[in-house]
């Protein structure tokens, strides 16, 4: 029997990078999680062009047609960008001395096992074994976001567990439920829950049992992809794991539970018609967007702000998905890959960034271009990103959404979601702008605002200047100390003094090595900035991708 | 008595017990107590699921899956509360948001409830059987009322677990059982989420004292 490696290597190389991770000296094993993630994309890649026109390819429990491949391209490029900008994670964390080289190991393995999961939601032919891949996936990025053992990571990956395990249960009961259904119509075991299957026969199912199971589908899915009102997990989880991590879990976790709600749509769209579906989407993915415009208004933590950013294009996707047909399909499945590029190079700076300034309060970083370019700029680049500016992808499928919508007569929810969209934006852009330009004392006046091109050009530039870091004394002036008179507190100035202490100073007498560290979220950028401009051989696949996920 | 007869006895009384242990997790707070529950609960499940193996013409694969489900939820999950228990020996739930006469009321409401949502589930399977899913899904809603109403880290645990016995029960009354290959994965994810539950509850006992869930409060906006 001939085993079709690109069916299986997306599953098999992080999986045989996990076990050599466990023998092999350390830098080499994360060298290889690095391989690992590029023979991932690799593989998705040989697939897509494989079922970039409506083929499919089948072998066992797995399956892949151009919906699995565009999903897994995602989960590919995304795992590349994370696990290179691990290698610095790590070796920042050892020099910084967090980091015992066994809980180095133990971090390369689950993110490998992780990644072998994520490969295997996506290419599971059988809803029942998807199940088991996503509540699989919690249970090994509980340790990751438990990583750094301190009282508000172990709290994180608590309630992590408690409300994923709920939630995915849930999740469970919905597919017992389709499962009945489809044995009172005479079908019996594993054929009973393969996707193809139902898809053909979910018209012949009990419509008041299907409409049960698409209630709880859609809630306990709902709760891994980080819609509300099931969303409280996430903040907390992804603030708390290692940059890299929360990269995969932000960039492409929370999709592949949402593409497990676009392959049930396809069954309970053919069992109960579209309306029902649309309806639950569209009140969650409101919701969504509403949660995270409010809570973004007031954020005081720069990788919560990034976690509710997600909850925020994950409301996006979902409404996309309510819309329905391929045309709003297609910009959600854009907005999904570029979503999940720009977010990983925003948690992974985020993290270089927390290592550098030692706090992720948004105001113990102020005026970060000047002091911390090299992180700073690729940090700015990908906010500017994710608030849909042009030429990155977002711009043109946010865009997208919007014509789709407003075509099927959803105009109204459109409406609110802009009115929504547009407040996040606003928070985003003010907290954005006070960490990266913004003045280093805190009773300054603002300054002007410069528009999101400024930025841009200015990130770039530093970009390209990446050499060694500017010193830090020229941006912290020394006169801070000093009462003003002013109402401003002077506890924060201490704060901050403090906090440009640990960048000028790391903490083990170790210079603060650039390096190259800016490589892969730069590539990150890049390749969000070309998918937002021009697809080229990819975009046969997002056509039949989208053509899928809408049930033609 | 005939076969049939001490079937639907047999049936009906671990039907009965599933229901009964149900309602005992919320009315007794002591550890110790609520292990000796799940057990019972265990052994119940494990029975409707053997009683189901049994009438079946080929099931040997039924057999299997009740036997992996007898040891999952009888020796394995007991054992891993074991060792949470030892870490906070002579724990019992102290602050709960509800009182045991208001739990009480809360799960019979629950109850009546499950017995509604389930309706669609009883009528379409073909298995006669399936009657008692409502059951399944009590414990499933008492299970969530458990978790949402408690601050110990263990009864959250057990929430969890009564969560996830209710929809096995759902599984195994309304269908059969759902296919081998996934019920082994369902278990190999339960056991590995106890345990990361109990290593987490280690972590937070050895870095911090006795879990108090309710200090959990650190992160929030």
């Amino acid at each position: 029997m001939r085993i079709d490696l690109a069916l299986y290597g997306p599953v098999a190389a992080p999986l045989a990078a996990a076990l050599l991770a466990v023998l092999l000296p350390r830098r080499l094993a994360a060298f290889l999680s690095l391989l690992a993630a590029g023979a991932m994309l690799a593989a998705a890649l040989v697939l897509a062009s494989r079922t970039a026109h409506g083929e499919t390819v089948v072998d066992g429990l797995l399956r892949a047609d151009a919906l699995t491949s565009w999903l897994l391209v995602t989960v590919g490029a995304v795992a590349t960008i994370a696990c290179w900008a691990g290698l610095h994670h790590l070796r920042d964390e050892a020099d910084a001395g967090h980091l015992a080289g066994r809980s180095a190991r133990r971090y390369l393995v689950l993110v490998q096992a992780f990644l072998a999961c994520m490969a295997v939601a996506v290419l599971s032919a059988n809803l029942g074994v998807l199940w088991v891949a996503v509540e699989a996936t919690t249970i090994i990025t509980a340790f990751l976001v438990g990583h750094h053992r301190t009282r508000a990571s172990l709290e994180a990956a608590w309630k992590y567990v408690v409300l994923c395990s709920i939630g995915v249960g849930i999740a469970f009961l919905g597919t017992v439920c389709v499962y009945a259904a489809a044995v009172a119509t005479g079908a019996s075991g594993l054929h009973a829950l393969d996707w193809t299957f139902l898809r053909e026969h979910a018209a012949q199912f009990d419509p008041r049992l299907m409409r049960l199971a698409a209630g709880l589908v859609l809630l306990g899915f709902g709760t891994k992809a980080g819609l509300a009102p099931m969303h409280a997990w996430l903040p907390d989880a992804h603030s708390q794991a290692p940059g890299p991590v929360s990269a995969l879990m932000s960039g492409v976790l929370l999709a592949v539970a949402f593409s497990a709600i676009l392959r049930y749509r396809a069954v309970f769209d053919a069992a109960l018609g579209p309306g029902y579906v649309r309806a639950l989407l569209l009140v969650t993915a409101l919701l969504s967007l509403a949660l995270a415009a409010l809570l973004l208004i007031g954020q005081r933590d720069y990788k919560r702000l990034l976690a509710y950013s997600s909850i925020e294009h994950m409301g996006l996707v979902a409404l996309g998905t309510a819309i329905g047909g391929p045309l709003a399909l297609s910009a959600v499945l854009l907005h999904i890959l570029g979503h999940g590029l720009v977010k990983a190079v925003a948690f992974c700076s985020a993290g270089q960034l927390l290592h550098r300034v030692g706090s992720s309060r948004i105001d113990a970083v102020r005026h970060a271009v000047a002091t911390v370019p090299a992180v700073a700029a690729p940090f700015g680049v990908a906010l500017v990103a994710l608030l849909a500016m042009p030429p990155f992808p977002l711009f043109a499928t946010e865009l997208g959404l919007a014509r789709a919508g407003f075509t099927a007569g959803y105009g109204w929810a459109i409406g609110v979601a802009i009115l929504l969209v547009l407040v996040a934006f606003g928070a985003i852009a003010r907290h954005g702008l006070s960490m990266l330009l913004g003045s280093s004392t805190p009773d300054h006046s603002p300054a002007p605002a410069p528009s999101a091109a400024d930025v841009t050009g200015g990130a770039a530039g530093a970009v390209a200047g990446a050499g060694p870091v500017a010193p830090a004394g020229d941006a912290a002036p020394t006169g801070d100390a000093e009462p003003t008179g002013d109402a401003a507190p002077a506890g924060g100035v201490a704060v901050l003094t403090a906090e440009h202490g640990t960048v000028s100073e790391p903490a083990h007498g170790r210079p603060y090595r650039v390096g190259l560290r800016w490589v892969p979220l730069t590539l990150g950028l890049l390749a969000a900035a070309v998918v937002g401009v021009w697809l080229g051989p990819l975009a046969p696949l997002l056509d039949s991708a989208a053509r899928i996920a809408a049930g033609q | 008595m005939t076969a049939d007869q001490l079937f639907d006895l047999a049936f009906n009384l671990s039907c009965g017990l599933l229901l009964l242990t149900a309602v005992g997790t919320l009315w007794r707070r002591e550890v110790s107590a609520l292990i000796t529950i799940l057990v019972v609960q265990g052994i119940a499940l494990t029975a409707i699921a053997m009683l189901l193996a049994s009438r079946q013409e080929d099931g040997a694969e039924a057999v299997w899956v009740a036997a992996g489900v007898g040891l999952v939820k009888v020796v394995i999950i007991p054992l891993l509360l074991l060792r949470v228990q030892r870490l906070v020996p002579g724990a019992r739930e102290t602050r709960p948001l509800a009182n045991v006469a208001s739990s009480l009321l809360a799960a019979a409401v629950l109850s009546l409830l499950a017995y509604a949502a389930a309706r669609p589930l009883a009528q379409v399977s073909t298995l006669p059987t399936a009657r008692a899913t409502p059951i399944g899904l009590a414990l499933v809603l008492i299970g969530f009322f458990l978790a949402a109403t408690r601050q110990r880290a263990v009864s959250q645990i057990v929430g969890v677990l009564l969560v996830d016995n209710g929809i096995a029960a759902i599984a195994f009354l309304a269908t059969d059982g759902v296919p081998l290959i996934v019920e082994l994965g369902v278990s190999v994810d339960l056991v590995l989420a106890v345990l990361v539950l109990q290593v987490l509850t280690a972590r937070l006992v050895q870095t911090f004292g006795p879990t108090d869930l309710d200090d959990l409060r650190e992160l929030r906006d």
